[in-house]
């Protein structure tokens, strides 16, 4: 015990003697979680968008007005034929162009019907889809306005269960304090034992007493309290910067932060007793955790939606759990039994890694 | 200039004696190009609908054929309690429950209001915002059948839309994600490989050995910088292969414009690096700061979630990230054809920058330790 308390010991001061690290450390993750707190979302406000007006007459006219009224659309451009929609496209001017066809008005009020072509720039499908849908509503209150609908009858009342406003927040907040979480405490591990076999301090450590568990667990304690200082402050900035209500119990929801933060540590130390040089670790913890953290984890796409054998993998992205786990306990206020499955796959997970760098961990040097 | 071929000798040697890095820097990118482009897709697909029929007239059973019909959704049950439904929600079995009131036929017959009420479990607000969207297309598309069977004309729908899809008519994600998935993989390789390089060097002593040569300032940072544009071009037509081959994304545009731009980025990125190399004392700080600007950069390139729909000031923030520019481009460029005149300004753009970040980094390094 004397032994591994002096280890630690020893890494904490490591630490800390770095006082520029220290600092990055700790800002990093503020400036992350608030940035992408309120950038990521995916609605969409003033959209540039292009209108080819063949009509000219009051209704072709209110409904301009409607959809600049809306909040959604920003009319960028007027133009004159499909050409010149062409061009605006293809210099990235508007995202989406609204045909209005001859004799709007008159269809209108003689037939109650009138089509109107939308072309859409589908390069992007997803920010496609979802202004083609924007315009859809608008045209829905414009015929009700304009009592031109049969159907002004028929109401369809939308209630939005566990986030009534549909706050992205809810969605993205706690996805974005996983990200980074996960992220940052991977990449603080994962270069401890590649830069002491770079500096050639690996020697003076194999050679003393300490096991490779001890070593291992030496490792991780301090990182441990870093990434829970971490913790802490993306909680904090989620509960009082993005308003995300807490429900469950906060004792849950730090027993299980600190399990999700010991597989991510674990995650990284394994990295680094697989590298040979810091630059692989960094490279391996880097290049080969960012990407699939962030679009296996469910964070911005749908794992519902994706092939099965991606689902299948997505499945060993701890971030995954913890997501749904940090959205179960936060907006949910459920306890411990709804999310005993995700929390024993986090456990497991960690038992496994933590095995497995103490098999890979070598006790001699190549 | 023979220093120069040096120098850049002496760094492919470097990086390929290592065994880890050629499988690191060609294979893991690459694998990840071809595996995660299938996870990028908003389409969403089995949807599990309860219904809450409280009306059981032909009309509303005709609604819940159509639903259930539809390839979106997956009908788990309709029965005439709304308790089971949300019990449903509350075990994740059902994503969306419609309620079907008494005397919906009744009302819509004789033009009377009648409602129709989704409830949607919205912690993914995404997937409750586009659920919503098709359950309300499938409704309105179902009634103007019915009107138009009772003889009124085009179903008296007042405005109804015809929506062309320019560039990509099936809505193929993979045009979108394939090129932007590229563009930060290779972004990254470049940024981390200059931003470990020369801290490198500071750590192990080695720059010592450098700084003693007679190699100026300049040719210095230009033997560092080859060699990584070198992997990154390499890096990008392998990927660009696999995009066009693999992932059958178009190529309208000229792909030596593509090549242009490609270069100038990458030595606007490799300049980045090469500063954050300068500025930090070891491997760690340099991997931190390259981290967190790369995660920015990922984050806040419009490639994953929309610029529009940040707010003004993040948005400002995006004209500041390469990758944005890059993205812009590449997708221009390959999917819509435009021409080097239509990215005229956004090439200027990366160019000054790139003269700016490297010009910085020749000053910013000491040839005394």
């Amino acid at each position: 015990m004397g032994i591994f308390l002096a280890f630690v010991n020893k890494e904490f001061k490591h630490i800390f003697r770095d006082t520029r690290t220290l600092i990055i450390l700790f800002g990093m993750p503020i400036v992350l979680v608030t940035l992408f707190g309120f950038a990521i979302t995916t609605e969409i406000n003033n959209a540039n968008i292009g209108i080819l007006d063949y009509s000219k007459d009051t209704y072709s006219q209110k409904l301009q007005n409607k959809i600049a009224a809306s909040g959604y659309f920003n009319i960028e451009k007027v133009v004159q034929n499909t050409n010149q929609i062409d061009d605006a496209f293809k210099n990235g001017e508007v995202k989406l162009a609204i045909i209005i066809p001859q004799n709007f008005s008159k269809n209108l009020i003689n037939n109650k019907y009138s089509d109107i072509q939308v072309i859409t720039d589908a390069t992007d499908p997803n920010t496609a889809n979802i202004l083609v849908s924007y315009l859809q509503a608008v045209f829905k209150s414009f015929s009700d306005e304009q009592n031109i609908t049969v159907n002004a009858n028929l109401d369809v009342k939308t209630k939005m269960m566990y986030n009534p406003e549909n706050k992205s927040v809810y969605m993205f907040v706690p996805g974005v304090m996983t990200i980074i979480l996960m992220l940052v405490s991977a990449m603080m591990t994962s270069i401890t034992v590649a830069r002491e076999k770079e500096l050639g301090t690996m020697e003076i450590l194999l050679v003393s007493p300490l096991k490779p568990i001890i070593i291992i667990l030496g490792k991780i304690i301090p990182y441990l309290f870093l990434s829970m200082v971490n913790a802490i402050t993306i909680l904090l900035l989620g509960l009082f910067v993005f308003g995300m209500p807490m429900n469950g119990s906060y004792l849950l929801l730090f027993a299980e932060i600190v399990l999700f933060v010991l597989s991510a540590l674990i995650l990284g130390l394994l990295i680094s007793t697989i590298s040979n040089s810091q630059q692989t670790a960094m490279l391996i913890s880097l290049m080969g955790l960012m990407l699939p953290t962030i679009l296996l984890s469910g964070f911005i796409f749908p794992i519902s939606s994706m092939p099965d054998i991606l689902q299948w993998i997505s499945n060993i992205i701890p971030a995954k759990w913890f997501i749904i786990i940090i959205k179960n306990i936060m907006l949910k206020g459920t306890g411990l039994s709804a999310i005993i499955l995700e929390t024993s796959i986090l456990l497991i997970t960690s038992v496994i890694l933590t095995l497995l760098a103490v098999r890979k961990f070598k006790i001699r040097l190549e | 200039m023979r220093k120069i071929i040096f120098i850049v000798q002496k760094e492919f040697k470097q990086i390929f004696r290592n065994k880890m890095m050629k499988p690191i820097i060609f294979v893991m990118p690459i694998v990840q190009l071809a595996v995660l482009a299938y996870t990028a897709d908003f389409t969403v697909k089995n949807i599990n609908i309860f219904v809450e029929d409280q009306d059981h007239s032909s009309l509303s059973v005709g609604l819940v054929n159509k639903i259930s019909a539809s390839e979106n959704f997956n009908l788990i049950a309709a029965s005439n309690t709304y308790a089971e439904g949300v019990k449903g929600i509350e075990k994740n079995k059902i994503d969306i429950i419609l309620s079907i009131p008494q005397n919906f036929n009744k009302n819509i017959n004789t033009n009377k209001k009648s409602d129709l009420f989704i409830t949607a479990d919205a912690i993914n607000g995404i997937k409750a915002g586009v659920s919503i969207n098709y359950l309300q297309n499938i409704i309105m598309a179902f009634m103007q059948e019915q009107a138009s069977a009772k003889g009124l004309k085009n179903g008296g729908s007042g405005i109804n839309i015809i929506k062309r899809d320019w560039y990509n008519p099936n809505l193929n994600y993979k045009y979108f994600m394939v090129p932007g998935i590229l563009v930060l993989l290779v972004t990254m390789i470049a940024l981390f490989l200059s931003g470990m390089n020369i801290v490198r060097e500071k750590e192990i002593g080695t720059i010592e050995q450098l700084n003693v040569t007679p190699i100026k300032k300049h040719e210095f940072i230009i033997g560092k910088l080859l060699p990584f544009l070198i992997l990154g071009i390499v890096e990008f037509t392998i990927g660009l292969v696999v995009a066009l081959l693999w992932f059958k994304v178009p190529l309208l545009g000229n792909v030596f414009v593509i090549y242009t731009y490609t270069i100038m980025y990458l030595i606007l990125i490799l300049g980045m690096g090469m500063f954050i190399s300068t500025i930090t004392n070891t491997q760690q700080q340099a991997l931190f700061l390259s981290w967190f600007f790369s995660v920015i950069f990922i984050l806040m390139s419009g490639l994953f979630t929309p610029i529009e729909s940040m707010p003004v000031w993040a948005q400002k923030i995006t004209l500041f990230n390469p990758v944005r520019y890059y993205v812009e481009v590449v997708r221009l460029v390959m999917l819509k054809g435009s021409s080097f005149m239509s990215i005229i300004n956004n090439f200027l753009i990366i160019s000054f920058s790139a003269i700016l970040v490297n010009a910085l980094a020749v000053i910013n390094y000491r040839k005394t330790a």
